[in-house]
């Protein structure tokens, strides 16, 4: 064994340019691309996703969605009151008056607090006067749907964000990531908070330590109904509900003929709730 | 053995102890639970037998399909009527009493399923 210095140099050398760059090469001939062509094909196709426009064009299956028209609603003062009785009544959601142990499905809230994306600077009189109806976005891209470790929230396939009480371990994660607020979660036994000699005997409370929100009313749209907040607007066309996929549907006619803006639409959600202001 | 005289009766006394349950109640199942069945309807989803011992599944799999796939309709048949796959919406329209229905077997057996924590029983 006489290795000289020199021959040890040698093989050291090799064998750091062999350990650098041997996993680039062998990347490179398994993916069959240089790093240029790859990188940008991955751009396109990150592209494609997030393309609003490619989005309309290749609809799958059912979409339900709103049009909350709050002309209707400022001209109907009554109106909206009316609405979110009605809908908490139909789902037997809770009243508790601490704020803390609230629960909500829809409710009304200034249009800043609606819309903080949109300018507020010197706001007309109408509309620091007259408040929104809020719900659930039932979003395309609902980041709920994501963040839940059980799917207990999921999309079916009409659109609908809907919830699996059943399987919800009270984790709030949801709570965490909608963007919206849309979630309530029952620290109480909602049934403490419910008359229970009048609530609707067809539908079921909720336990303590489960989320709840807007379920789009699946219950009466699943037998061909309306939602209630829609059929309460009734001749007044306040809410207008319908399948966003479908060209020939009266929401889309409606989305069609009137400017309508969304609340925060940057985050991507593509929320399926569209307001005309 | 040492201070076997003890040991051995001591252990017989023990066993006999701790098998008391069962040869105290020995052929004897206790009183059978009788759930009260509806007067007016004969019939049910599926055969008695089935129902006795599958309804807990039959449950879980309406409750997947509805809320799940969405398939809210009424395609249950019993009898000639069609009804919703619900357990408040069908079930307990016939089985008017969760006391004398449901509570009967679940006592006996010691089950206590989580139906009521929010599904509505019937008013009684």
């Amino acid at each position: 064994m006489d290795k000289k210095r020199r021959d040890f140099l040698k093989i050291a050398g090799a064998t750091t340019l062999a350990g650098l760059g041997g996993p680039a090469v062998v990347e490179r001939l398994v993916s069959g691309t240089s790093p240029a062509q790859a990188k940008a094909a991955h751009g396109a196709e990150t592209h494609g996703v997030v393309s609003e426009h490619e989005k309309e064009n290749a609809p799958t299956g059912r979409r339900l969605g709103m049009v909350v028209d709050l002309r209707q609603l400022k001209k109907h003062p009554e109106l909206m009151e009316k609405i979110v009785h009605a809908c908490h009544a139909q789902h037997n959601v809770p009243h508790f008056p601490n704020k803390k142990d609230e629960i909500k499905w829809i409710w009304r809230t200034e249009f800043d607090k609606a819309f903080t994306e949109h300018s507020h600077y010197h706001k007309d009189k109408l509309t620091i006067a007259n408040d929104v109806l809020v719900f659930c976005n039932h979003c395309d891209e609902p980041p709920c749907v994501k963040a839940c470790p059980t799917r207990a929230t999921f999309k079916t396939k009409d659109g609908i964000v809907a919830m699996d009480y059943h399987r919800c371990i009270g984790c709030r994660f949801c709570m965490a990531a909608c963007p919206y607020g849309s979630r309530s979660f029952n620290w109480r036994d909602p049934r403490a908070g419910l008359d229970m000699n009048r609530i609707n005997r067809h539908f079921p409370t909720r336990m303590r330590g489960v989320v709840e929100k807007c379920n789009f009313c699946a219950e009466l749209v699943g037998l061909g109904k309306l939602p209630k907040c829609v059929e309460v607007c009734g001749s007044t066309r306040a809410m207008i509900f319908g399948d966003l996929n479908d060209p020939d549907s009266e929401i889309r006619k409606v989305l069609k003929d009137n400017f309508t803006i969304q609340r925060k639409p940057s985050l991507g959600t593509h929320p399926s709730v569209f307001y005309i202001v | 053995m040492y201070d076997g005289g003890k040991i051995i009766p001591g252990l017989i006394i023990f066993v006999l102890f701790i098998t008391f349950p069962v040869w105290y109640n020995r052929g004897n199942a206790g009183a059978v639970p009788q759930p009260e069945l509806p007067k007016k309807f004969k019939e049910c989803v599926l055969p008695y037998a089935d129902m006795r011992a599958e309804h807990m599944q039959l449950l879980n799999r309406w409750r997947d399909q509805v809320l799940r796939t969405g398939d809210w309709g009424f395609d249950v048949k019993i009898g000639d009527t069609m009804y919703q796959k619900s357990l408040m919406n069908t079930c307990m329209q016939c089985h008017t009493s969760k006391k004398k229905f449901c509570d009967r077997c679940h006592t006996y057996a010691s089950v206590k399923p989580y139906c009521w924590d929010c599904h509505i029983a019937p008013v009684e």
